[in-house]
């Protein structure tokens, strides 16, 4: 989980080169194991998904091959249909990182030109719910759920407690973008051309953390996708994990499992290659 | 502030919530009798669970994952391998969940393409096996940054002063990713701890560690004893986070002494 944020960072902070002062023999030894570690740890993470892969193109009769899996993605009854349930996890992940970033970005950049004594604070605060077990908080938010639904019960509401999960992932990239550039200098500048304040965060500090913006998007819609255990404890049945896994219970081996799976495995996966690559062309540029 | 307030109502509230129906009785007096629920033998054999898993999948993630990043660092920093793996690290170590019950349902499940392997329902190891599925990843990601930060230069004063490669890591290395490497072990077991929807997905008939618990407890609030179980559960495991990450904190700070 903790994870993906340092992804972000390597791609930022450029990685030191490791062994280039080494002798030829030993280094020739080193190749060799490092193609051993990948084969090795190559084959235990393909081999589930290949037969992910193989499993969603299964045909009615075992051995067969078919597209069927892949078609059902978009028709799967349910109920509640899947294509909602996509429909509404996508959702959720645009709602998540919109308002994570409107909650986050103006805090921290005030943060840094006025108050920096309460940075540490604010960085624990943030840093919080890596900590605090999903499962824990589902404990205490189902009774502010309950008054949610009082008023409103689409599973959209969900976006309330997701953007506490994706504080964490969105804080580090984000501090990671702040850190880089001179906020002082800009917002002076912008001020002492009659800038408001409200101009100087979105058209001078914001365009030029842009790389930073971008990661922490993708960051909390890459954890908003994978979500099971609130929407689950919270009995939102129509997100995408959640339906996927009634649909497991109801029928086992179902094929459109593994297809949609996969899919949005691929999704995620493509999502942070673009991350690794928006970031290296940043870099090479300045 | 409304940061603030938006934390205060979506982490801290239910965090106090938690808190306080651990200490409540039936009618909503306070009391410590909900706590008695952690002295229950079956109860504590779900925390026992709990931490056997993760120290075993902790401790193995940690040292296979720490061996895999060495391996990517080791390489071209720009190549293809590198984007690759962390990229694909990023997935599977969010990816945890469902899904990943899925992937092992396909490979050795029921009708699975390999082979059927009941042994993969076993606990901990079986049942480990598939958390070292999200553990590595998330070790290569974290401890990445530990072995780019080991300089070239020390490297090769090693080497100059004649130093094999067992001593380089025996007497250099070995011991500048040691606080790393033991902190990044601590997010693990953390991580383990807090992990749900894998288990959940995969094992349905029989509840082993502490948040299959707490799940069991909130869906079926009626027929219990204490109706706050869940909550007091969920104490439980806060307190097994926090004892965690303070030992997170300790070696954070001895490590900042010397990656700098």
């Amino acid at each position: 989980m903790a994870a993906v944020t340092s992804l972000g960072e390597t791609s930022l902070t450029g990685p030191a080169k490791s062994p280039r002062g080494m002798q030829a023999g030993r280094r020739k030894r080193l190749n060799l194991f490092r193609y051993l570690v990948f084969s090795v740890f190559g084959l235990f993470f393909i081999l589930p998904l290949l037969a992910m892969l193989r499993f969603s193109l299964e045909g009615n009769q075992l051995g067969t091959w078919s597209l069927a899996a892949w078609k059902e993605i978009v028709s799967y009854p349910g109920p509640p249909p899947l294509l909602s349930s996509v429909e509404i996890t996508l959702e959720l992940a645009v709602i998540t990182s919109a308002v994570v970033l409107v909650l986050l970005v103006p805090t921290m950049i005030w943060i840094r030109l006025r108050v920096q004594w309460i940075g540490r604070a604010f960085e624990f605060l943030c840093l919080l719910p890596l900590t605090i077990p999903g499962i824990v908080l589902v404990v205490g938010l189902a009774p502010i759920y309950n008054f949610i639904r009082h008023y409103q019960l689409s599973a959209l509401q969900l976006f309330w407690c997701y953007v506490i999960l994706a504080l964490p992932y969105a804080y580090r990239a984000l501090s990671a973008g702040l850190g880089a550039i001179d906020v002082t200098t800009m917002s002076e500048a912008a001020r002492s051309l009659g800038a408001s304040w409200f101009t100087v965060m979105v058209r001078v500090v914001a365009p030029n953390m842009r790389q930073a913006i971008l990661n922490a998007m993708l960051l909390s819609s890459a954890l908003v996708l994978g979500e099971f255990t609130i929407a689950y404890l919270l009995l939102y049945n129509n997100t995408l994990q959640v339906n996927l896994y009634f649909i497991s219970r109801a029928t086992p081996n179902a094929s459109v499992l593994f297809s949609t799976s996969f899919a949005a495995l691929i999704f995620a996966f493509i999502l942070l290659l673009i991350l690794s690559y928006v970031g290296r062309r940043r870099r090479t540029r300045g | 502030m409304p940061f603030l307030g938006y934390v205060g109502v979506f982490l801290l509230l239910p965090t106090v919530i938690v808190l306080v129906h651990a200490f409540q009785n039936q009618s909503g007096g306070f009391s410590l009798s909900g706590l008695k629920v952690l002295g229950d033998s079956t109860v504590r054999g779900y925390f026992v669970g709990s931490a056997e898993l993760a120290a075993v999948t902790s401790v193995g993630g940690a040292v296979l994952g720490a061996i895999l990043a060495y391996a990517v660092a080791s390489g071209n920093p720009e190549g293809v391998v590198r984007r690759l793996y962390l990229a694909g690290s990023g997935v599977l170590a969010q990816f945890g969940g469902v899904t990943l019950a899925f992937a092992f349902l396909a490979t050795v499940g029921p009708s699975g393409l390999l082979l059927h392997a009941s042994w993969f329902y076993n606990f901990p190891e079986g049942i480990g096996l598939i958390y070292l599925y999200f553990q590595i990843p998330l070790m290569v990601l974290v401890f990445m940054p530990a072995i780019d930060g080991l300089k070239v230069q020390w490297r090769e004063a090693c080497e100059n002063l004649g130093g094999s490669a067992w001593q380089y890591w025996r007497h250099v290395g070995g011991p500048l990713l040691m606080p790393a490497f033991l902190g990044a072990t601590l997010l693990l077991f953390a991580n383990a701890l807090s992990a749900f929807a894998t288990i959940w997905a995969w094992e349905n008939q029989i509840a082993y560690i502490v948040p299959q618990q707490i799940a069991i407890a909130l869906s079926s609030e009626v027929g219990l004893a204490n109706a706050n179980e869940g909550a007091v559960l969920a104490l439980g495991m806060v307190i097994m986070v926090v004892v965690v990450m303070t030992g997170y904190a300790l070696l954070q700070r001895r490590a900042a002494r010397w990656l700098r």
